[in-house]
C-alpha cells in the first residue's frame, strides 16, 4: 500500500506540472483553434529563465542555509514575466500575420517557431543538461511509510495555487470574461466592443507565464534541465489537454493529473521504459473512444 | 498498341537508367554518388509525404517513423530471405535483385500498416490531431528500436554477417523506384480519388456533404504515404552497412517537411525539386551542422509568412512553364 501511495504522490506532483502546461495549450486552442507547438519551448525557456535568475540572485552563496523563500518567489516571478514576454512576442511576430490564413499555415508556422526556439536554445545554452539550482532546500520526512519531500509538496501546492488564481481570473475579471467571450465567438465578441487582439495577447501572456512556473517546478522535480525537454513534456501536456477536452480549462487540470498518475504508475509497476509511451497509448484510446475529451462537449462542425 | 508502347518506354527508361548508373559508378567520386542516391531517396520521401501533407492537407510531422519501420523491416527481412532465394536461383545478381525488391516491398507493407494503425484513429478528427499523433509516434518508434535487442538496439542493425548489410542500393534501383512512385502518385493525384483528396484539403465539410468518404480516403492517402516512406527507408538501409535508430530522429521528419514546403505544398514537381534541394544543401551545410535546424526553422517561418504556398504553390512545373510561354506568345508588347 505504501508504494502505491508513494506512486500516487509522485504522480500528482508530476501531473500538476503537466496541468500547468496543458492550461496554456487549451487556452490558446480555445481561442485560436491553433495547436501552439511552441508552447513546450516556452516552458523550456521559462525553466532556463528561472535558472539564470536564481544564479544572478546568488543562489550559490546561500549553500546549506537554503535560499530565502522571498527570493525563490522573485525567481518564479522573473521567469513567468520573461515567458509571458516571449509568448506575446511569438504571437505578434509569427501567429498574428497568419491568423486568417488557411489552417495549415499557422500550424506549420507553429512547428517552425518550436524548432527555432529549440535549436536556438541548443546554441545559446549548449545541449548539455544543467543541474537545477537548489531554490528549495530538500527536506525529507516519512508519513505512514511514504517518503514525502517538501519539494514535491511545494510543486503540488504552487501548481494548485496558480490554477485557483487562473480560475478566479477567468471567472471574475473583465479580461477573463472577455477571454471566454472570444473563445465562444470571436466575431460576436468583437461586435460587443472586445478588443480581440488585446485578449489574444493576454491569453498568450497568461498561458506562457503558467508554463514558465511549470518549467521551474519541473527543474526542481527532475533536478536537471536541457534544451530538448520542451518537446516530450510539451507533447504530454498537450495530450493532457486533449484528454480533459481541449479548450476546457478544468479538463486540462484533470487531464494533467491523470497523465501524471498514469505515467508514474507505468514506471512503477510495468517498466520505466514505457513511461513515455503510455501517454500516446492514452492519446490513441481517447481519440478512438471519446475524441471530445472527458469534460468536453460534442460540438458539430459548422460551415 | 498502348501496352506495347508502354512496355517500350519502360524498357528504354530502364536501359537509360542502367547506362547512367554504370557511368556514375566509374565517373564520379563516391561522395558525389552518395548525394545522387540520397537525392533520389529524398524525391521518394517528398513525393510520398506531399500526398498527405500537400494534396490531402493533413499534416504529418513524424514520417521519419515510417521510414524507420520500412528500413528495419526491409533490412531484417532481406537478411533472412537472402539464403532462401540463393538456394532457389543460385547466388548472383538475380538473387540479389529479387531479395532486394521483395525486402523493399515487405518494408513498404509494414510501414503502410503502421500508417493505418496511426492514421485510423487520428484521421477521423481534424487534421491537426494527426500532427501531434505522428510526432508522438515517430518518437515511440525510435525508442522501440532503441530497445529492440534482436534489431541491435541502440548500436543499430547490421545484419547477420560481420560485413554489415549488403550494398544492394544502386543508382538503377533508387531511380527506378523513384520514377515508379512518382508515376503512381501522379496518377493517383489526377484520378477521381485524387480530386476527392484535394476536395478534403480545400473544405472537408463541403467534401463530406458531397458524399466523399473523407475518413476512408484520408486513411488511404496516409497509408500510401507511409508505405512510400517505407520504400525510401529500405533503399536508405541498403545504402550503408547498417541502420541506427539515431538515423530516424525528428530532424529527418523536419527535412522532409522542408522539402515539400520549399517546392510548394501539393505540387509533385515541387516535391521533386525540394527533395533534390535538401539533399544538396545538407551536404553543403555539413560544416554548419549545428546551425542547420535553426536555419530550416527560420526558412519555414519566413516561407509561411511571405509565400505560404511555396515556390510553385499547388501548381506543377509544367503548368508554370506553359503559362509563362503562353503569356509571352499572346502579348509580345507586354513582354517588353
Amino acid at each position: 500500500v505504501s508504494t502505491l501511495l508513494q506512486q500516487i504522490l509522485n504522480g500528482l506532483s508530476l501531473g500538476s506540472i503537466y496541468a500547468l502546461i496543458a492550461l496554456g495549450y487549451t487556452m490558446v486552442y480555445g481561442i485560436l483553434k491553433l495547436i501552439n507547438f511552441a508552447h513546450g519551448e516556452v516552458f523550456m525557456i521559462g525553466a532556463y529563465a528561472g535558472y539564470f535568475a536564481a544564479l544572478a540572485l546568488g543562489v550559490e552563496r546561500y549553500g546549506a542555509a537554503g535560499f530565502p523563500l522571498y527570493l525563490a518567489i522573485v525567481v518564479l516571478v522573473i521567469a513567468m514575466a520573461a515567458a509571458a514576454l516571449l509568448g506575446v512576442t511569438i504571437e505578434l511576430l509569427a501567429y498574428r500575420p497568419v491568423r486568417s490564413a488557411p489552417r495549415l499555415t499557422p500550424l506549420i508556422t507553429a512547428i517552425g517557431v518550436s524548432l527555432f526556439l529549440q535549436n536556438a536554445a541548443m546554441l545559446a545554452f549548449t545541449p548539455n543538461p544543467r543541474p537545477y539550482p537548489p531554490i528549495l532546500k530538500e527536506v525529507r520526512f516519512e508519513l505512514g511509510g511514504v517518503i514525502v519531500t517538501n519539494v514535491k509538496l511545494t510543486i503540488f501546492v504552487v501548481a494548485i495555487a496558480l490554477m485557483v488564481g487562473l480560475n478566479w481570473f477567468i471567472q471574475r475579471t473583465w479580461t477573463g470574461k472577455a477571454m471566454r467571450a472570444v473563445s465562444t465567438n470571436m466575431d460576436a465578441a468583437r461586435l460587443m466592443g472586445v478588443d480581440t487582439d488585446r485578449i489574444i495577447r493576454a491569453t498568450f501572456a497568461v498561458g506562457s507565464a503558467l508554463a514558465a512556473a511549470g518549467g521551474i517546478l519541473f527543474g526542481l522535480d527532475q533536478i536537471t534541465i536541457n534544451p530538448l525537454m520542451g518537446m516530450l513534456t510539451g507533447l504530454k501536456a498537450f495530450v493532457a489537454a486533449v484528454l480533459g477536452g481541449i479548450g476546457n480549462i478544468r479538463g486540462a487540470v484533470l487531464g494533467g493529473l491523470l497523465i501524471g498518475l498514469a505515467e508514474q504508475m507505468t514506471a512503477g509497476y510495468l517498466s520505466p521504459d514505457y513511461r513515455d509511451a503510455i501517454t500516446f497509448v492514452i492519446l490513441i484510446i481517447i481519440l478512438m473512444l471519446r475524441p471530445e475529451g472527458l469534460l468536453g462537449v460534442v460540438r458539430p462542425e459548422k460551415v | 498498341m498502348q501496352l506495347v508502347r508502354r512496355l517500350a518506354v519502360a524498357s528504354a527508361t530502364a536501359l537509360v537508367l542502367y547506362g547512367v548508373g554504370l557511368w556514375l559508378q566509374d565517373g564520379l567520386i563516391e561522395y558525389v554518388q552518395r548525394i545522387v542516391l540520397l537525392a533520389g531517396i529524398n524525391v521518394i520521401l517528398a513525393v510520398g509525404l506531399n500526398l498527405i501533407n500537400g494534396t490531402t492537407g493533413q499534416f504529418s510531422i513524424g514520417h521519419a517513423g515510417f521510414m524507420a519501420v520500412g528500413a528495419y523491416g526491409a533490412a531484417f527481412f532481406g537478411v533472412k530471405l537472402a539464403p532462401l532465394v540463393q538456394r532457389l536461383v543460385g547466388a548472383g545478381s538475380v538473387a540479389d535483385a529479387v531479395t532486394f525488391n521483395v525486402a523493399l516491398l515487405v518494408g513498404a507493407v509494414l510501414a503502410g500498416l503502421a500508417g493505418l494503425l496511426v492514421g485510423a484513429p487520428s484521421l477521423r478528427l481534424r487534421g491537426d490531431y494527426l500532427a501531434v499523433v505522428t510526432l508522438g509516434f515517430g518518437e515511440i518508434i525510435r525508442i522501440s528500436f532503441n530497445n529492440a535487442h534482436f534489431l541491435g538496439a541502440a548500436t543499430g542493425y547490421f545484419g547477420d554477417s560481420p560485413a554489415g548489410l549488403p550494398a544492394y542500393t544502386s543508382f538503377f534501383w533508387v531511380y527506378a523506384w523513384a520514377i515508379a512512385i512518382v508515376i503512381l502518385i501522379r496518377n493517383l493525384t489526377f484520378s477521381q480519388t485524387g480530386r476527392s483528396l484535394a476536395a478534403i484539403r480545400e473544405d472537408e465539410i463541403a467534401a463530406e456533404a458531397m458524399a466523399t468518404p473523407t475518413t476512408r480516403l484520408k486513411v488511404l492517402a496516409f497509408s500510401i504515404s507511409a508505405a512510400t516512406a517505407g520504400i525510401a527507408g529500405g533503399l536508405f538501409a541498403y545504402m550503408q552497412s547498417g541502420i541506427r535508430p539515431e538515423d530516424f530522429r525528428f530532424d529527418k521528419s523536419i527535412d522532409m517537411i522542408v522539402m515539400i514546403i520549399i517546392g510548394g505544398l501539393g505540387s509533385i514537381s515541387g516535391a521533386i525539386v525540394g527533395g533534390v534541394f535538401v539533399a544538396v544543401t545538407l551536404e553543403l551545410m555539413r560544416d554548419l551542422q549545428q546551425y542547420r535546424l535553426v536555419l530550416y526553422a527560420l526558412l519555414l517561418i519566413i516561407i509561411m509568412l511571405v509565400r505560404p504556398e511555396g515556390l510553385l504553390g499547388s501548381r506543377e512545373l509544367s503548368e508554370v512553364i506553359r503559362a509563362r510561354f503562353r503569356r509571352r506568345k499572346s502579348s509580345p508588347e507586354a513582354a517588353k
